[in-house]
């Protein structure tokens, strides 16, 4: 089972080495899982980390273990890509209280033998982070190039740079912010709403009980997916068309195209994600707010910082919009840092950031390219 | 307000002429921009471009920051490796701390904001000098244009008509030293350019430069309030 003994590479911490988290609870033992794609220089100067995003996980560029399908980021990672695996060597690790191999309550729990479920602790972007910053020191990386993530993982690229300025030379949060704003709490509930009214939910216990909440994250699923998407992207995608059918039915059937790719999008993510998983990952994103850690001052979280960030948002994502991204920016400027942002034009949504959209993938590749120079970074991965 | 100056305190330092005429990587108004900014300061360019000027600056050591409202300018700047964030002059400038710059440059934009008193008052908030140049619409051939052809002048470097023109707030050079002697702010130095970004080197009474400057340039710092 992925939650347990992934296929990934794992790295593991005893109780010698705890990950300390917010609430206050020391996790040990605990494991991270990670894959990796291209190779590290001699002066390991040319680690990218990718953050993966609320429903993502470690498989960026590789098929899919659970699903078959290709890794969620293959538009940006890759050969010639962007992130391009011929010259950096890309981390990119499940999250603490994911369900694909690292530690979360989908894991099984040592003390009890059976899976944590809600035994196990809340859970926050920092702490993710953390055991991200531990995880980079077990590879023997001192300083990474650059931490790139959209969304969630945008959110744990901002962490990074607050917690540890000195050790990200470069930073690409996309559609992102540095706190999860009231609307987004609220999406956010409605969708643990749905995953704890299901019965077969069973109070988190329904992995002993045989049961799994299918239709409650379903549900979820159906509900956070449309946040993810635009008036414009659905109208063009689907408009009203019906679904394999000339006239409605006079039935709850799902006559329309747009319900049918509702349906399918709730039920194929059932298969591969933990419910209790959803609801621990959709907390620590409602928990988020750097400036809350910094006596309400967001300038304070990066000031003197020396890593060169470039912050990019998309026209039509209403979930985390272009002003969320603008306030960071003027957060970072405030605290004197080296920023650029670029807003891309698109109708296709938050969703934007993992989709073809060459003109994101212009800004992408001109600005790690050149903070590659500034790290004397080439080709190869090696010294010019 | 005050009666403007009877002349200008023009800079008979201006680098010559000649130099401009030189066919070069960088254009004559940026090599004029970049040599009243000293060595190693922080810059923010307001309208920054393609950010020719922002590299030109930063191969002085300048630590540069820009601002452009375009997105292919964004992106030119960035592929640049240029620390650059897209916005506007008119409503991002206030989000900017006071003191955080050495000079805050705006080339040829000054004209194009809604409100060029708030801008130029802003852009001396954040910077303890800034650097403005503009098209001086009182140059000869503006007037002659109205005078004579009884339309909007256009020229070859503001070759747009009236109704697609982004140039919303034209001034001469009368009219922003007006503006200065209002806000008080003090003119450290002041070039006339003419059409090919040439500073005019002869001496003459300050209605010439309004007459025959193509551009004004501009380097300003805060008058300290007296109470």
């Amino acid at each position: 089972m992925e939650a347990d003994h992934p296929t990934s590479q794992v790295a593991t911490f005893g109780s010698d080495q705890p990950l300390q988290l917010d609430c206050g609870i020391d996790l040990a033992p605990f494991q991270i899982a990670y894959q990796t794609y291209g190779e590290l220089n001699a002066g390991k100067s040319n680690a990218i980390l990718v953050c993966h995003a609320l429903t993502g996980d470690q498989h960026v560029a590789n098929v899919h273990p659970v699903t078959g399908k290709p890794g969620w980021w293959v538009t940006l990672v890759g050969p010639g890509k962007p992130l391009d695996t011929d010259k950096y060597f890309i981390i990119c690790s499940n999250v603490i209280g994911g369900c694909m191999g690292s530690t979360g309550p989908a894991s099984t729990n040592p003390a009890t033998g059976t899976v944590w479920g809600l035994d196990f602790p809340v859970i926050t972007i920092p702490d993710m982070v953390r055991a991200q910053a531990m995880l980079i020191d077990r590879l023997g990386i001192d300083t990474l190039f650059s931490v790139v993530g959209g969304s969630m993982g945008g959110m744990q690229v901002l962490q990074w740079c607050a917690a540890y300025p000195r050790r990200v030379f470069s930073a690409l949060p996309i559609a992102c912010s540095t706190r999860h704003s009231a609307q987004n709490i609220a999406f956010h509930e409605l969708g643990r709403q749905a995953v704890m009214a299901d019965p077969d939910w069973r109070d988190g216990r329904y992995v002993e009980q045989g049961t799994h909440p299918h239709r409650g994250l379903g549900v979820a699923r159906m509900a956070a997916h449309i946040t993810y998407l635009s008036d414009a992207a659905l109208h063009r995608k689907f408009g009203r068309r019906m679904q394999d059918r000339e006239l409605p039915t006079f039935s709850f059937d799902a006559d329309f195209q747009v319900e049918s790719y509702l349906r399918h999008q709730g039920s194929s993510f059932v298969e591969r994600f933990d419910a209790n998983s959803y609801l621990y990952l959709t907390r620590a994103m409602d928990y988020f707010d750097i400036a809350a850690d910094h006596d309400g001052v967001l300038a304070a979280a990066f000031r003197g910082t020396r890593t060169r960030f470039c912050v990019v948002s998309f026209t039509s994502d209403w979930l985390f919009p272009t002003s969320e991204s603008r306030a960071t920016v003027h957060a970072l400027n405030a605290g004197g840092a080296r920023v650029s942002f670029a807003e891309i034009e698109t109708d296709r949504g938050h969703d934007a950031f993992l989709l073809d959209v060459p003109e994101f993938f212009d800004i992408a590749h001109a600005f790690l390219e050149s903070a590659g120079h500034s790290r004397g970074l080439t080709a190869a991965g090696e010294l010019r | 307000m005050s009666v403007p100056q009877p002349t200008l305190p023009l800079d008979d330092s201006a680098p010559s002429r000649k130099r401009y005429r030189q066919k070069g990587r960088y254009r004559g108004d940026h090599l004029l921009l970049a040599e009243m900014i000293e060595p190693n300061s922080k810059v923010l360019d307001v309208g920054c471009g393609d950010g020719d000027l922002l590299q030109l600056l930063e191969t002085r050591g300048v630590d540069g920051r820009g601002i452009e409202l375009s997105r292919e300018g964004v992106n030119h700047c960035v592929a640049k490796g240029l620390a650059v964030v897209q916005g506007d002059a008119d409503t991002d400038l206030v989000n900017y701390p006071d003191d955080a710059f050495d000079y805050v440059i705006l080339s040829q934009t000054l004209q194009a904001t809604r409100q060029p008193k708030a801008v130029l008052e802003n852009l001396l908030r954040i910077g303890s000098r800034a650097i403005v140049s503009f098209p001086n619409f009182g140059h000869w051939k503006m007037r002659l244009q109205l005078l004579v052809g009884g339309h909007m002048p256009r020229t070859e470097n503001l070759p747009a008509t009236w109704y697609d023109t982004p140039n919303i707030h034209f001034c001469t050079i009368k009219d922003f030293v007006q503006l200065c002697d209002e806000i008080n702010v003090k003119m450290e130095r002041s070039v006339a350019l003419d059409l090919y970004g040439r500073p005019l080197r002869f001496n003459a009474p300050w209605w010439f430069w309004n007459m025959f400057g193509e551009q004004g340039v501009f380097l300003l710092s805060r008058v300290e309030k007296t109470k």
